[in-house]
């Protein structure tokens, strides 16, 4: 009995004593490099054909054109978010880079352990104090955030535009504000240019598995189709391939989100509504690099190539030149400030 | 029209419920809690895709779904029969560890954490939203019986009274001679099969595997075995219910009637009044979670 309370003593000073280590002997892992980032990828890691690999595509590119050292590390569920992104700043990078709103809580911890070093969270999720003003992440924090509801709004015009019955419909995944952005943006582009057009709405659920339940995506949008809906706008991760499923049965249109899904459905994947990932992740490393860097809360919308369409070789048949320029006015009108994109209900 | 197109829904959502259900009742029947229903159903998919993209035929993905299954049925059934492990935990880590390996080997073999390319299934390309699409689909026949047939087994045939034996009074069923744990084992694997199937369907309905899309249902087809109380044809009842609920859901969303949180409550809902008593006393298999002496 006695040596068991030794070794808890033991184990519990060792334990105490690990506390105040700072891993300051890792940043041997700093490279020579001008700017070394460190980007922690999101659940699923790469392959994930979204937004995992559009932050790769971006680290990628600085790594070539500005010289950047980019590390990046696939963390698994859970806990290891975190230590990720503590391993990446005890090593001493400039720039920490996590990618999905899912690192919010852990970048503004860190950003306070270790003021000088950078980071950057893409989709964090800017909180708001009582009064509905935004609360600013610490100073040494990007948040990277995208103007869906814009992407959003031209999608919904092209559909509304295209749209031989009258009638669109909207997929969502999990019910929340972070997913209705999605159609509400989608509804007044549809508005904008038809306003007795009708738009049929669903959500796959109220948990995150509404986003990775693609038999329920199918179903929703067999319902919608067979309403009369004659193309779907999807925001809703992997559910979304049962809405091109059910695309291609019935021989549809569906409209892609996030990146372009031309390849999840050849033919009936009118647009994809798209996020600049890459270009985000690529603009906050040359900004580390010019020394221009600056925390704050960045809207990536149109004016900033952070949100738009596809539009190229696979589905230029799909979309007539007069529905190409009616899109692309109304795309510069948002631009210019003279359409107002709501964003909540 | 609008009816057909209903009953046509209810049945297509109902059909994984239906297959995983089936193997709840014949694992819990024997004495295994049926936590892992979930795992052997996205077990099974894993494996149907693979089968099906390497052997061209949906027909090889039923195969290979099935043995999925099965070998998460098989590892369940070592811990919990030959090691005597609780149940509850093993269920758990089961679930778990399917979420593991499918993501692993869905990266090894396709190159992609999110969804495998596509793969045969049944039917043609455009099929259409209505019946043809139906009818053309094996899967849909083999859902439609699996409750009949389970129904047949545990109540007609000498197996199905071993099963129920050792579920109820395993070391009475010793005293008879019955081979307790070799009916275990063959019980447990029957209902990662049956699972397995579950599976099966999603992927070949979705002509591809996307990581953990299951979605929970393994746990829907528990709620409907307890519900059922672990009467086959009552269970195959709660299932459809639990479907038609659903395919509500879907089709009244537009009008906004009913909060859809609602509906997604009614499944657990049901469960807990049938556990509480309110309709009839739920008596789940006496030796339902313990390893016989």
């Amino acid at each position: 009995m006695r040596k068991l309370l030794v070794l808890l003593a033991v184990l519990l000073l060792v334990h105490g004593a690990f506390l105040f280590v700072r891993p300051s002997g890792a940043s041997a892992a700093r490279t020579q490099a001008d700017v070394n980032v460190g980007i922690v990828f999101d659940v699923g890691g790469r392959g994930d054909k979204s937004f995992n690999d559009g932050a790769y595509v971006g680290g990628t590119r600085a790594e070539r054109e500005l010289g950047a050292h980019v590390r990046f590390i696939e963390p698994g569920d859970g806990s290891d978010r975190e230590s990720g992104l503590r391993l990446l700043a005890a090593e001493g990078m400039d720039l920490v880079i996590g990618v999905g709103f899912i690192f919010t809580d852990d970048i503004t911890q860190l950003a306070k352990d270790y003021p000088n070093t950078k980071f950057a969270g893409i989709d964090f999720a800017v909180s708001s104090d009582r009064y509905g003003n935004p609360i600013l992440p610490p100073p040494n924090v990007a948040a990277l955030k995208f103007r869906e509801e814009q992407g959003s709004f031209l999608v919904g015009a092209l559909a509304a535009l295209e749209s031989r019955t009258k009638k669109v419909g909207f997929i969502g995944g999990m019910d929340s504000p972070l997913i209705q952005k999605f159609e509400v943006g989608y509804r007044a582009g549809v508005k904008q240019v038809c306003p007795r057009c009708t738009v049929l709405v669903g959500y796959a659920g109220v948990t995150p598995e509404a986003f990775r339940n693609p038999g329920k995506g199918k179903e929703l949008a067999l319902s919608q189709y067979g309403q009369g809906a004659d193309i779907i706008y999807h925001a809703s991760g992997s559910t979304g391939l049962g809405v091109f499923e059910a695309a291609r049965q019935t021989g549809h249109l569906a409209i892609g989100v996030d990146a372009d899904q031309y390849a999840e459905a050849p033919g009936h994947v009118l647009t994809s509504m798209v996020k600049g990932v890459d270009e985000a992740v690529y603009d906050v490393i040359k900004l580390v690099k010019e020394h221009r860097f600056k925390g704050g809360i960045y809207q990536l919308g149109l004016a900033e190539h952070g949100v738009g369409y596809v539009y190229d070789a696979n589905n230029r048949a799909l979309i007539p030149d007069s529905v190409r320029a009616r899109v692309e006015t109304l795309g510069a009108d948002i631009v210019a400030g003279r359409i107002n994109v709501p964003s909540t209900r | 029209m609008a009816v057909l197109l209903f009953l046509a829904q209810t049945l297509r959502i109902a059909i994984p419920y239906l297959f995983a259900a089936a193997g709840g009742v014949v694992s819990e029947r024997a004495g295994l809690i049926g936590l892992t229903l979930e795992g052997y159903m996205l077990g099974g998919a894993f494996a149907a895709a693979l089968g099906s993209y390497y052997g061209h035929s949906a027909w090889f993905g039923v195969l290979a779904g099935v043995l999925g299954g099965a070998l998460l049925a098989v590892v369940y059934g070592v811990s919990a029969i030959r090691f005597r492990a609780d149940q509850v935990v093993v269920g758990i880590a089961i679930n778990l560890l399917a979420i593991g390996v499918t993501r692993f080997f869905l990266r090894l073999a396709f190159g992609s954490s999110s969804n495998s390319p596509r793969v045969t299934g049944f039917g043609g390309e455009q099929s259409g939203n209505g019946f043809t699409a139906l009818v053309a689909n094996p899967m849909i026949w083999l859902g439609l019986i699996v409750i009949p047939l389970v129904a047949w087994m545990l109540y007609r045939t000498p197996f199905g009274l071993r099963v129920r034996a050792v579920g109820e009074h395993p070391a009475a069923a010793t005293s008879v001679g019955v081979p307790v744990t070799r009916v275990r084992y063959t019980a447990v694997i029957l209902s990662g099969v049956l699972a397995g199937l579950g599976g099966v369907y999603l992927v070949l309905d979705q002509h591809q595997f996307t990581d953990q899309m299951t979605a929970g249902r393994g746990f829907i087809a528990l709620a409907a075995t307890i519900f059922g109380r672990w009467d086959p044809s009552r269970v195959g009842v709660a299932c459809l219910l639990f479907a038609a609920a659903e395919t509500l859901q879907i089709q009244l969303q537009g009008a906004q009637l009913v909060p859809s949180q609602f509906v997604e409550m009614i499944p657990y809902l049901l469960t807990i009044i049938a556990l509480a008593g309110v309709v009839g006393r739920a008596v789940p298999p006496a030796a339902l979670g313990r390893a016989p002496e």
